[in-house]
């Protein structure tokens, strides 16, 4: 299947630090890619690399075949992006916050309501779509996040730490969204997240970064494969991932 | 850009401290219109009509202060409330990149939030002058001339432009600040050490440089130079200045000492007819380039600041 991401040598040098170091993996059509990693392995920087907010020191990468450097508009009209703590504006309702995101994709009125009352049903948030959002509970804010995500009807979605500060219900609830996006409207998905047993449930591949370079990539059983231990047991992708992190 | 044009406007007319603003200002106005007008009523009553007496509503001061000054001296307050925190209270609620991973360019939010703040602020002058025009009309009983009128638009400008310069100074700030606070309190201090100190301080330097002689007119004049010279940094001089020569056609200069001989004096008086507008532009033209000069730096740093900021940061 054809890639929605591909990066080449995609490298980022903030002052002497590598930030992220010549980094190449490809995310292909309709799959979720769960990138791991932890906390400042390079995962944010590689992200704004790929919506064109931060400039790549060297490298290459394409995003819907579009070139990020070259037409960042092109890429940001096109890919959803849900950063890390989520911001919203708190004065306004769940639906104005919507309204104003729909309107900054410079979509029509009428079309901006269809794909906001289709978003609100999808992460079941239209009972408390007119309360401000400073009166939603942190589950209810990522789920908004995720509503904002889906109103640009988005060919691929990158979500960065999606279940962070949620409560073990919220997580699932989160994940089961994730997955149904994926399987029923076939958008690609990356998945940033530094917790492991909560991707190894949604991510059909897996990419593991560490700082800033890939050390292992693939589906979660081919990463599993590669950590039979000597009495012949299956090492869970938890394992495979400590041992990378252990080694050091 | 038009998109977040539209919100920062209706975020500005819905927030509290907008309205608390633009209650202070309509209601200090009010008062001081109020005063303004009784006393020149009964100055007037009897006389003969004053020529440009509508524009004395402005410029004179009644118990306190006149209108002019008191925008002169508030007006920077107005601009910094409106702009400490445009960039960095987007940056800690998070929805900063957000808004960027948008398909919008990024100077459009810069762009945008520095329109709205300029048009929200031409609206309350404009509802301020046009209100207090009414009530003065109504409480002295003259009405204003065209060139008045003119004068009056011409005030609003310089005054618009003057505000600008304190919010393009406040955005600055909340886009090299981290803190909402410390953005707030570098403006104040930077509002506070041009309005009061640059005036103690220009005085004092020019002491120092010209010791002011009553006997010696060439030394009094050096004196007062020097301390215009210093004291034309602040803008809030510069507004000063231009307003009041904007406001009073009988004023044929910016500078506020002439020295003049007896006889000069005596011819002057005699030939003591008022510029016209297109004059009193000419005599302060300087001072509006400088403001809007100085306006323009100060967003033209905000914007390269702004376009080069690491988004990483946010």
């Amino acid at each position: 299947m054809a890639a929605v991401i591909e990066t080449h040598e995609l490298t980022k040098i903030y002052g002497r630090q590598k930030a992220v170091d010549h980094l190449t993996f490809e995310v292909r059509q309709g799959e979720i890619f769960g990138f791991l990693g932890p906390n400042g392995a390079g995962k944010t920087t590689t992200i704004l690399m790929l919506l064109g907010l931060s400039e790549p020191t060297s490298g290459s990468s394409r995003v819907l075949g579009f070139d990020p450097v070259r037409e960042p508009l092109k890429v940001k009209e096109r890919v959803g992006f849900m950063p890390e703590n989520i911001g919203f504006y708190d004065d306004m309702t769940g639906r104005a916050n919507l309204r104003y995101v729909a309107r900054l994709n410079s979509l029509p009125d009428a079309e901006a309501k269809k794909r906001i009352d289709d978003a609100l049903e999808k992460i079941k948030l239209a009972n408390e779509a007119n309360k401000t959002v400073g009166a939603y509970s942190r589950g209810m804010r990522q789920r908004l996040g995720i509503a904002e995500v889906l109103i640009k009807n988005p060919k691929l979605i990158i979500l960065d730490e999606p279940t962070m500060g949620l409560d073990p219900e919220g997580i699932n609830s989160m994940l089961e969204l994730i997955k149904s996006l994926s399987v029923e409207e076939g958008i690609s998905v990356l998945l940033c997240s530094h917790l492991l047993h909560q991707t190894q449930k949604v991510c059909d591949r897996v990419g593991i970064l560490d700082q800033g370079s890939l050390v292992a990539k693939g589906t979660i059983e081919e990463l599993a494969g590669e950590g039979i231990q000597a009495d012949g047991t299956k090492l869970s992708l938890e394992n495979v991932y400590m041992r990378y992190f252990k080694e050091e | 850009m038009f998109t977040i044009f539209r919100k920062e406007i209706a975020d500005h007319f819905n927030s509290t401290r907008f309205l608390i603003l633009f209650c202070l200002v309509i209601g200090v106005a009010l008062l001081t219109t109020y005063t303004v007008s009784m006393n020149l009523r009964s100055e007037i009553s009897g006389g003969a009509k004053i020529e440009y007496l509508f524009l004395m509503l402005f410029t004179t001061s009644g118990q306190f202060f006149s209108l002019t000054q008191f925008i002169a001296f508030f007006g920077p307050l107005i601009g910094i409330i409106m702009g400490f925190d445009a960039i960095n209270r987007e940056r800690t609620t998070g929805t900063l990149s957000k808004l960027l991973s948008q398909p919008v360019y990024r100077d459009a939010i810069i762009n945008a939030k520095f329109l709205a703040g300029i048009v929200t602020i031409a609206i309350m002058f404009v509802s301020l002058v046009l209100l207090l025009s009414g009530l003065g009309m109504v409480a002295i009983g003259v009405v204003p001339s065209a060139q008045e009128v003119a004068r009056l638009a011409v005030y609003m400008l310089i005054s618009v432009a003057y505000v600008g310069f304190w919010l393009g100074m406040a955005i600055l700030f909340s886009i090299i600040l981290r803190s909402i606070g410390t953005a707030a309190l570098a403006s104040i201090a930077l509002w506070i050490f041009v309005s009061f100190f640059v005036g103690f301080g220009s005085g004092l330097i020019a002491d120092v440089i010209a010791p002011a002689d009553q006997n010696n007119p060439d030394l009094m004049l050096k004196n007062v130079r020097i301390a215009t010279a210093i004291g034309r940094v602040s803008p809030v001089n510069l507004y000063s200045d231009a307003t009041s020569t904007i406001m009073d056609p009988y004023r044929k200069t910016t500078k506020s000492f002439v020295l003049v001989g007896p006889m000069e004096k005596i011819s002057m008086s005699r030939f003591d007819n008022p510029l016209s507008l297109s004059q009193s532009i000419l005599v302060v033209a300087p001072y509006l380039t400088t403001l809007a000069a100085l306006t323009a730096v100060f967003f033209a740093i905000s914007y390269l600041v702004f376009m080069r900021q690491e988004v990483r940061s946010f």
